[in-house]
């Protein structure tokens, strides 16, 4: 016991000390629990960036996208931390907005992102499109939009992520307003009956679907690379909807608050480069925002590319937010 | 006039006292913190209040339903003696402390779309079991608290000293008389604590009303909370839900209370307990069914959850084990932690009773409280208390034992606070005529009586501290993790194999942690 | 010595016990009375578990009424429970000697000569469930030997005993308070268990507790109420 408390606060006084001069300058990162996972990226990361930078880099996870954001308004302007890695472009306008983060210094090289990248304070490091993935040896009949899943029969079920609790679930959230404006609460209420159930976060609601509770699960299109790739297994493939895929594009930004603002920018520069970008594909399971110089690893291939790329600019993402989230309320409240 | 014989000294203030007022500085105190920290305030919309609602409907089903099981369960584990029946009372216990998530997978693989029993009625060409909905979150809060219903009756059947039992057979009681005259009673003094135990773990559940709920409608104030403080960062109305919370469960908390009888059984001399009733086949056939029954219900999920889990166990990565020693080293400690705050209480509220009821009354509420309390606010409310002052990562591990002690307060004190009250009442006169003082009458005359008790829970809050993970969130430091935040780490990167087996080990650890703790209590406590 | 009750009114029940006299020393005394008057009540003030409405208890010339039990003069063996059910035989009479069990190998002896002198040589290791219900009464009696008090409190221990093994405790009892040269106090509703080793009786009915009369006399020649619970 005494171990662990003298061995915790021993970490606390190596991270504690930045303030003196050190051999090595620390570089704390929050960012979300699935990166710092043994199987996400962070490892990787870590060594990579430690090789080229002579510090340390100090990777905390600190739940999901939005308890990311919570713990830096908590913390206000007294945190330690000197980069957020894994916020959404759905919570950049309001993590703007607390005026804790910094623009980043350096004109990032040529992105890979979809759209055009405009935002001088928030650096995209990588992205994926919203989707269903249902298991190709089990669905025969797979829908091939909003309307068609409506049109499904009775005993076809989808479970989702509760937009309140969830990224990807403010995410399909919004993929409907987006493509369907003001139709979407009669999308939302030819839906309700096919939605099995609504889940805390996207752990569940996958897990739900992998024992076979329901015949599609909102995920991503890079799913189903995890199981070619890591599982060798084939049968999860995601449907393309006609009218297009919702984004997640994933950034981090530099706290104002920051004692290592130079550190904090090479970051972002590595971040964006090749040693980083390389780590994404087969850790994080998404799109790399800069392409690496030999492609995406096989398997990639295989994937479904959308039809279209739909995504509300973050700027307006806090409002079409609040009006959809009420008609989606209303319209599975019945 | 003279004074009674408990005298209230100094150090029970100090001990009673310390230990409410942390409990009223985890539950209310963060509650302000988070009101003091707000930025903006708002009122509460219908759907909090439709999400109030559910919360209390469901919370009152499960509780009652639960019960009604728990009654005839504790009935016929209290009277037979069959080999296993120790084995199958500590087994009990799992439900209760696995993760929410766990428990959902595992509720699912029996009772699911693709579960056992859909398997099953499709032969008879049924439809798939769809139970989401109220019914889903029902049963699943139903197999989460049988266990601690049946516990805590069986508890309340072993309080009656064997020697009524001798009399009831000895006059030639059936087994109906003894329902009337031991059971009634007794019930009327268990149930209303284990019903509002019950009722305040439902209120403040989570994630398994979300998943099982179907959809928003199954919404609960729990959630409410989750989302005004992650989403919206409003901490005003997070504290206000809060409040709400607190309040419907200390107002079902003081009814309970007043109306919840201590048994007044008569001392025993600790003989061996012995069952002279329910011998006719009619009662070893009913007793059978629903102990067979209760038990399918409790161990298939269980079953589930070991299949699954059983092979990736053993391809465990090096830091799953060291995330399971941190586990058991913070369940250990707030397991000690949670006795001693018991104890310390306890012994005020004895004594105080005997002046003022009513404030002993009070402080059992109170004691209470931290069911009623939401993890996200106790969390979130800590961290701003102590960020401004210490890293959270040097306090990581003694904050999360402390509040897990808290939360498993409740559990303690409803079974250690009766017990001390019996040994005061039994033995209290004899040790202040023999003139034993406070520490040794303590040691000597009270602590060999609440063994039993302690141990069961002490166990019980290591089992509950194993699974939780709602504080270390907010405090963990980058290299320190327990089971729990590993499993949901796993989930959230695809690896669900491995999280199956992280979950094996996280059950399997807090059983065998309850159970050293429980047999520990058990163990024979004569001192020669 | 003496025990003086001065103008006590105790609370029992539904009425008031009024008890006004002295006790002096060396006497065997009898409580005697009907059940539900008041005899277990009026032990229990005198040894201080129940504190009187009114009036004062002096021991000497000492105002005792506000004294915690285990610091009056007072040995007390209850009506049962007088055992702790997890602790030995040995360890229960070493209670008398000190509340916190800590001895020195003198102290140890002493417990052990208790024992053989209240007939358990061998059984110092056993605990109470073991024994049987006289035996267990002597080990109480051993440790109220111990407690070397000038009074020694009985409420009614042999209620539960035969004939022969009641007069072997009584004897026991009286060979104890002779040697010690303690005063007597002892409940009892059997009119033989006065005759037989007490030398006053304290008559209890009726709301009073009337001042110590020669037992013999007494019994000779009852009161009222007397005779009606005698019987005669």
């Amino acid at each position: 016991m005494t171990k662990f408390i003298t061995l915790a606060a021993g970490l606390t006084l190596a991270l504690a000390t930045t303030a003196h001069a050190q051999d090595k300058p620390e570089l704390i990162v929050y960012t979300y629990d699935s990166f710092v996972s043994d199987w996400g990226p962070g490892p990787s990361v870590e060594q990579a960036f430690e090789e080229t930078c002579e510090c340390d880099l100090k990777l905390i996870g600190a739940g999901d996208g939005a308890a990311l954001l919570t713990r830096i308004q908590l913390e206000g302007s007294r945190t330690d931390a000197d980069i957020v890695l894994g916020l959404d472009t759905n919570l950049t306008e309001r993590a703007a907005a607390t005026g804790l983060f910094a623009p980043y210094a350096n004109n990032p090289i040529a992105l890979d992102v979809p759209t055009e990248w405009t935002d001088t304070t928030f650096l995209p490091y990588d992205w994926g499109y919203f989707a269903f993935v249902y298991d190709n040896t089990k669905l025969k009949n797979v829908p091939t939009s909003f309307e068609t899943m409506i049109a499904m029969p009775d005993d076809f079920k989808i479970v989702i992520q509760d937009p309140r609790s969830s990224t990807p679930g403010l995410g399909l959230l919004l993929w409907v307003k987006e493509a369907y404006g003001d139709r979407a609460p009669e999308i939302w209420a030819g839906l309700a009956p096919k939605i099995l159930t609504v889940t805390k976060g996207w752990s569940e609601a996958y897990g739900m679907f992998t024992a076979g509770e329901a015949d599609m699960v909102l995920s991503y299109t890079t799913s189903p690379a995890y199981h070619i790739i890591a599982e060798d297994d084939k049968t999860k493939s995601a449907a393309s909807f006609t009218e297009g895929h919702y984004m997640q594009i994933e950034v981090a930004g530099k706290l104002a608050a920051s004692d290592q603002p130079e550190l904090a920018d090479a970051f972002l520069d590595f971040m964006t480069s090749e040693g980083f970008q390389s780590i994404i594909p087969t850790t994080n399971w998404m799109y790399p925002a800069v392409f690496p110089s030999d492609g995406l690893p096989a398997g990639f291939e295989q994937l479904i590319t959308p039809i279209d790329s739909l995504i509300i600019p973050a700027d307006k993402a806090q409002q079409a937010r609040d009006k959809a989230l009420a008609e989606w309320l209303t319209a599975l409240s019945r | 006039m003279a004074h009674s014989t408990q005298p209230i000294r100094p150090i029970h203030f100090l001990l009673g006292g310390s230990a409410f007022a942390l409990l009223l500085l985890l539950t209310l105190g963060t509650v302000g913190a988070l009101w003091w920290r707000a930025e903006i305030t708002s009122s509460l919309s219908p759907a909090d209040w439709s999400a109030i609602r559910f919360t209390i409907l469901q919370a009152l089903a499960s509780a009652v339903i639960s019960i009604l099981i728990a009654i005839p369960t504790a009935r016929a584990l209290a009277r037979r003696n069959f080999r296993g029946r120790k084995f199958i009372l500590t087994l009990m216990g799992a439900p209760f402390i696995l993760p929410a998530i766990v428990a959902v997978l595992g509720i699912l693989a029996v009772w699911g779309r693709s579960g056992y029993i859909s398997d099953l009625i499709a032969s008879f060409g049924l439809g798939p079991l769809n139970i989401y909905g109220f019914g889903g979150v029902v049963l699943a809060h139903v197999f989460f608290n049988i266990p601690l219903a049946t516990r805590l009756l069986v508890q309340g059947w072993s309080a009656i000293p064997v020697e009524h039992f001798r009399l009831s057979a000895q006059l030639g009681m059936n087994t109906n008389d003894i329902v009337r005259h031991l059971e009634r009673p007794m019930l009327r003094a268990v149930v209303p604590g284990a019903f509002l135990l019950i009722f305040l773990l439902c209120i403040s559940s989570f994630a398994v009303a979300l998943a099982l709920g179907g959809g928003p409608k199954a919404t609960t104030i729990e959630l409410a909370i989750y989302q005004a403080i992650r989403f919206d960062f409003n901490l005003a109305k997070a504290s206000q839900l809060a409040m709400i919370q607190f309040t419907l469960c200390a107002a079902i908390g003081a009814v309970t209370i007043l109306i919840a009888q201590p048994m007044h059984f008569s001392k025993g001399l600790d003989r061996k307990s012995e069952r002279w009733d329910g011998r006719e086949t009619r009662y070893r056939v009913i007793d059978t069914l629903v102990l067979t029954l209760v038990c399918l219900f409790l161990f298939l999920p269980l079953a589930s959850v070991l299949i699954r889990g059983f092979i990736p166990l053993f391809t465990l990565p090096i830091t799953v084990w060291v995330a399971a020693f941190n586990s058991v080293t913070v369940a250990v400690l707030s397991a000690i932690l949670s006795v001693c705050m018991s104890i310390a209480m306890s012994a005020f509220m004895i004594r105080i009773a005997r002046k003022r009821k009513t404030v002993s009354q009070v402080m059992e509420v109170v004691g209470f409280l931290t069911l009623a309390a939401s993890p996200f606010v106790i969390g979130t409310g800590l961290f701003v208390m102590t960020f401004p002052f210490v890293s959270p990562f040097a306090i990581a591990l003694p904050i999360t034992a402390l509040v897990n002690a808290a939360m498993s307060l409740p559990f303690s004190l409803r079974v250690i606070l009766p017990a001390m009250t019996r040994a005061e009442d039994n033995y209290g006169r004899l040790a202040d005529s023999l003139g034993m003082r406070t520490w040794s009458r303590f040691r000597l005359a009270i602590w060999p009586r609440l063994k039993r008790p302690v141990g069961f829970s002490a166990g019980l809050a290591a089992a509950l501290s194993m699974g939780d993970l709602g504080v270390i969130t907010l405090f963990a430091p980058p290299d320190v993790a327990t089971l729990p935040l590993m499993m949901y780490r796993m989930m959230s990167t695809y690896q669900l194999g491995a999280a199956a087996g992280v979950a094996l080990l996280l059950v399997t650890l807090s059983v065998a942690l309850f159970w050293i703790f429980d047999q520990g209590g058990r163990l024979e406590h004569n001192v020669r | 010595m003496s025990i003086t009750l001065d103008n006590i009114e105790l609370s029992h029940g539904s009425f008031t016990l009024s008890a006004d006299f002295k006790i002096e020393e060396g006497h065997k005394i009898a409580l005697l009375g009907p059940s539900g008057g008041g005899k277990s009540t009026l032990l229990s003030a005198i040894a201080g578990f129940k504190a009187p409405d009114q009036g004062r208890i002096l021991y000497n010339e000492t105002d005792i009424t506000n004294t915690p039990p285990a610091e009056r003069p007072i040995a007390l063996l209850f009506q049962d429970h007088n055992l702790f059910p997890h602790l030995s035989v040995e360890k229960n009479i070493a209670l008398g000697l000190h509340p916190n069990l800590r001895l020195s190998d003198a102290e140890h002896e002493i417990v052990q000569d208790a024992l053989r002198r209240v007939g358990l040589n061998n059984q110092g290791k056993k605990i109470p469930a073991e024994l049987s219900g006289g035996q267990q009464q002597r080990v109480a009696l051993a440790r109220c030997l111990l407690r070397d008090r000038p009074v020694l409190c009985l409420d009614e221990p042999f209620a539960a005993l035969g004939p022969a093994l009641k007069h072997e405790m009584l004897d026991l009892v009286a060979e104890i308070v002779d040697g010690s040269n303690a005063t007597l106090l002892m409940v009892t509703h059997q009119p033989e268990d006065a005759a037989y080793i007490t030398d006053q009786t304290v008559l209890i009915a009726d709301g009073q507790a009337h001042p110590p009369k020669d037992t013999a006399e007494l019994l000779a020649n009852p009161p009222i109420a007397l005779a009606r619970y005698l019987g005669t």
